[in-house]
Formats: structure tokens, sequence, C-alpha cells
């Protein structure tokens, strides 16, 4: 006979299982409520200032509220495009190198780049200003400070992010295309270039934007680097950037651009996320099929 | 039936670094007939498949002696180009593996690769493989859709397709049929037969019946050593060892 009535053994399970099934749920809903409190309070105390003017004006000492951050914007996606042109292709490159071999030197790479990403994001920017802006700024005080320099700085800090969500997601893309491409004769390289590589792109370019986002938001590295500015000046100069104008915005004296840190905070995130949506847009018109 | 040696094996023993995998093989594999090998799981099949294209090049502590000649060329020789061999010998897996691109990107890869055609020839020539791996009728409204969509048996069709675009002389099938239903595998069958007149197919499988229906020639692996080898017929009806006739009346395997 089959036993099918509650045995105090399947009581037992019932009541584990609630009881994680509890814990799992109310983690998640706190997680989430966490966040959204943060976005929600950000969005609410930002949207103050969301004006166009805020967008097209610098700031204005003067009259605080008619003021801008314009040159911060500006500086901030110039110094992201320069941390992109340095850091994709030398971490996507770098990526290949190690998702495609093995031994000592690449798990002495892999270690070092453990390494590189555990290094606080300051360290990086006084080694930037040690041996790019400390020598010229011996010679002539006072200057030497550039938007080239942050943009390298933020390129380093992206390096090994970028190459180990390349070297993870290549690893990730089956044996079974490998084999199918090379059996056809196709050399190593060209498998890599025209079938691996497409196949691991969408992870690819996800691992990219969220470096992107985590150094767009870097203060520490621009601070002996670009130095900040009230103007909007060449690349090869003080430059402005949105953490920066974030920073000097919330520890200003005045309350209207105490209260302008938020709406700099607010345009920081929402610069992420239309560059995470369009990234996502690329990618899909770009695919082949 | 006529035999014109085409890929002969001397002596082959193949380890996984201290596990050794095959022991002394010794075959000819006759030119434009259906060889099948059979046997158990784990007996060596699908490596000795994987040598004749140097699959297991790749593999950590893969180790080979013995020679493999294709057409009275070694294979192993320096002067021999891995790439130039894979598309002399082509190959099909177990579960198909379409590239994700369209169908006719599919096709059109390996010629590319190649420099064999392109233009109006290219387009001639994915119509061309295509029709051979009898997927044409199906596909042709659609050429520039994802190959992913295909079903199962149309994806397989498509993978022979792409094999046979390389123009090679051997075809290796790894167990082709195995994750498909029977009416595609009926098909592929068909296709099969068909090609041996152009190519020579060297097939593994797990099923007794299609080795009997397809080839003319059987091998079976036991434990990585070639037990018997002969014409499928005499395999089928009267083999010679015992251990044969033991699997193929599923006495055990």
């Amino acid at each position: 006979m089959t036993q099918l009535a509650k045995t105090p053994v399947l009581l037992q399970r019932r009541v584990t299982n609630a009881l994680f099934q509890a814990a799992c749920g109310l983690s998640a809903v706190l997680a989430i409520t966490i966040l959204g409190y943060v976005l929600w309070f950000l969005f609410r105390q930002g949207i103050t200032y969301f004006k166009p003017s805020f967008f097209t004006n610098l700031p204005d000492n003067v009259n605080p509220a008619l003021g801008g951050i314009k040159h911060s914007i500006i500086g901030s996606l110039n110094l992201l495009g320069i941390a992109l042109c340095i850091s994709l292709p030398i971490g996507i490159l770098s990526g290949v190198y190690q998702a495609e071999s093995s031994g000592k030197l690449s798990n002495l790479v892999r270690f070092l780049t453990d390494v590189l990403n555990g290094i606080p994001s300051i360290v990086v920017g006084l080694f930037v200003y040690a041996i790019w802006i400390l020598p010229y700024a011996l010679k002539h005080p006072g200057q030497g400070y550039s938007g080239v320099a942050g943009g390298t700085a933020l390129g380093i800090m992206m390096i090994p992010l970028v190459m180990r969500t390349t070297d993870e997601m290549l690893r990730l893309v089956p044996q079974s295309l490998w084999d199918a491409s090379l059996a056809l004769g196709t050399p190593r390289w060209r498998t890599m270039l025209l079938i691996v590589l497409p196949a691991a792109r969408n992870g690819i370019v996800t691992g990219v934007m969220l470096a992107l986002a985590r150094v767009s938001g870097e203060t520490a590295p621009l601070l002996f680097t670009v130095l900040g500015n009230e103007f909007l000046g060449p690349i090869t100069g003080p430059t402005d950037a949105l953490p920066l104008r974030l920073y000097k915005y919330a520890t200003s004296s005045d309350p209207v651009q105490n209260s302008m840190a938020w709406s700099t905070a607010l345009t920081l995130l929402l610069i992420i996320l239309i560059l995470s949506i369009l990234a996502r847009f690329l990618t899909r018109a770009g695919k082949r099929i | 039936m006529q035999t014109v040696p085409c890929v002969t094996v001397k002596n082959v023993s193949f380890w996984y670094g201290s596990n050794q995998a095959l022991f002394d093989i010794n075959m000819t594999i006759p030119q434009h007939a259906v060889t099948a090998f059979i046997g158990p799981s784990g007996c060596g099949k699908s490596t000795f498949l994987r040598c004749i294209n140097r699959m297991n090049d790749r593999i950590d502590g893969a180790k080979m002696t013995g020679t493999i000649q294709l057409n009275d060329q070694d294979i192993r020789e320096k002067s021999v180009s891995v790439e130039a061999l894979r598309r002399t010998v082509g190959m099909v897996f177990q579960k198909p593996v379409p590239f994700p691109m369209s169908i006719y990107d599919n096709i059109a890869f390996g010629p590319r690769t190649h420099r064999l055609a392109s233009g109006r020839m290219l387009d001639e020539l994915v119509e061309k493989c295509l029709r051979d791996a009898a997927l044409w009728d199906e596909v042709k409204d659609k050429l520039k859709s994802s190959a992913m969509a295909l079903s199962g048996g149309q994806q397989q069709r498509l993978c022979i397709a792409r094999t046979l675009s390389v123009s090679p002389d051997v075809i290796l099938m790894d167990e082709p049929c195995s994750a498909l239903d029977p009416n595609s595998t009926h098909r592929i069958e068909e296709l099969i037969t068909r090609l041996k007149t152009d190519y020579t197919v060297i097939i593994v499988t797990h099923n007794l019946q299609q080795a009997k229906r397809i080839s003319d020639m059987t091998g079976f692996f036991l434990r990585g050593e070639l037990v018997e080898f002969g014409p499928s017929e005499t395999v089928f009806s009267t083999p010679t060892r015992t251990e044969t006739d033991d699997y193929i009346n599923g006495r055990f395997g």
C-alpha cells in the first residue's frame, strides 16, 4: 500500500521548505527596497534643479540657481571616452590571451590582474600623477593637470575588469562551437575572431558597461589628475567631471549648490543608464542574426 | 566491391595523459564506401575517429603513436598543415552545432576561409551543398534567416552541407543521428548512402541496425582495441570473435 498520508517527516520538510523560502523572499525584498529607496531619494532630491539651464550653463557664483554643469558632463564623457579607447583594445586582447593560454605565464597574468583589480583607485590616481603630472608640475608649478591623464587613470582601472570579463565570457563559449569551426579547417585566429568572439559579444559588452559604470563614479583618481575646472577647457588641460562637481557642490557653503549636488548625482546615474541602453541597442542591431 | 584504400592505419595507440585509450589499431578503410565503427560507450571509437582529422591535437596531455595515412600521405608529418587536413577530412558531430549566423553564412563560412569562391560562384556553391545535403527545398526561401531556428534534423543536415562546402574527400561522422528522431535519422541515412559515391564516409554509431543498413565495412571496438574489422555482412552474420557475436546479439554492452 502506498503511503500518501502526511507523516511527521514530511511535515518537517514542509516547515523547513517554508522557512527557507521565506528567508530568500525576504532577503530579495530587502535588497530591492534598499536599492529602490536610494534611487527614489536621489530622484526626489535631484529633480529640483533638473531644468534646461542646468545642462547648458556653467557654474554661476553670483546667482548659483542659474548655474549648470555643462562642462562637467562634457568632461566626464570625454574622460570615459579616453578610458574606453585605452581599456578596450588592451583588455579584450589580453582577455583573449588569457582564455586561450594555460600554464605558468597565464596564471601569473591572471594573478596580477586580480591584484590590479584590488588596487584602491586613489593609488592609480597617484601613480598617474607621479609619472605624468608631477615631472611637469615641478618645472611649471600648478600646471600639468589634464583630462587625458585622468582618462588614462580611469582606463588603467578598467583594463583588469574588461580583461576578466572577456576571459570569463570566452570560456563560457561551448567547446562544440570551437570544434565545429576547427573541423572545417578554420585556423584558430579566424575561429576566435569570427565565431567565438561574436558568440561571447553580449557578455563582453555587459561587462564593459559595468566597468564603465564603475569608473564613471570614481572621484579619487581624478583629484590628482584632472584637478577640476569652473569653465569648459580643452581636454589637454584641467577638466571638470561629474564626481568632482558633485563633491565640490556637496561641500559648498551655498545651500543652492548643496542641492545641485543631488541633481549632479542624478545626471551621472542617467548618463550610465543611457549608455547601458545604447550599448544593448547597438549589440542587438549589430548582431548578424 | 572494388576497394581502393583511402585511410591506412598502422599500429595506432593513443593516450589521454597516462590513460591509454587505444591499443595498436590496424585497418585499411576503403575509398567511396561507408565504414561504421560500433562498440560500447568508452571503447575508443570516437577517440579513434578524432585521430583521423587530428581533432585531438588540442587536448592537453594527449599522445598518439603509430601512423595514419590518407592516400599514402602521413597525416602527422611536419609538412602537413592541420587546416588543409581538416579541409580534406570533414567532420559531423553528435549534436548539430550551427554557427550563430544565417543559413547562407553557415555554408559560406568554410569557402570564405579557404577562399574557394566569392560572389555568384559562392551563391552557386551554397546552393549545391544544400541540395547535396537534401536541405535546399526547405530553406531556399530563408537563406538569410538564422540557422538556429531550424529543427534538429535540419540543423544536422545543415552541418553536413557545411562539411561538404569545403569539398572534402573523407567525411567523419560521430553519432550523427543520436540526437535526432527516427524520421530525421532516416533522411540522414539516405543522405549518407548517396554521399558515398563521391566521398569516403566513416561513421561512429551506437545503433547497430543503422550500421547494418548503411555500412559496407564495420569495425567493432572494445576497451580500446579493434576486435573485428571486415565487410558488414560478414561481421553481422558470421562474426569470427565471440565478443562481437555477444555484442551484436545484445548479450552485453
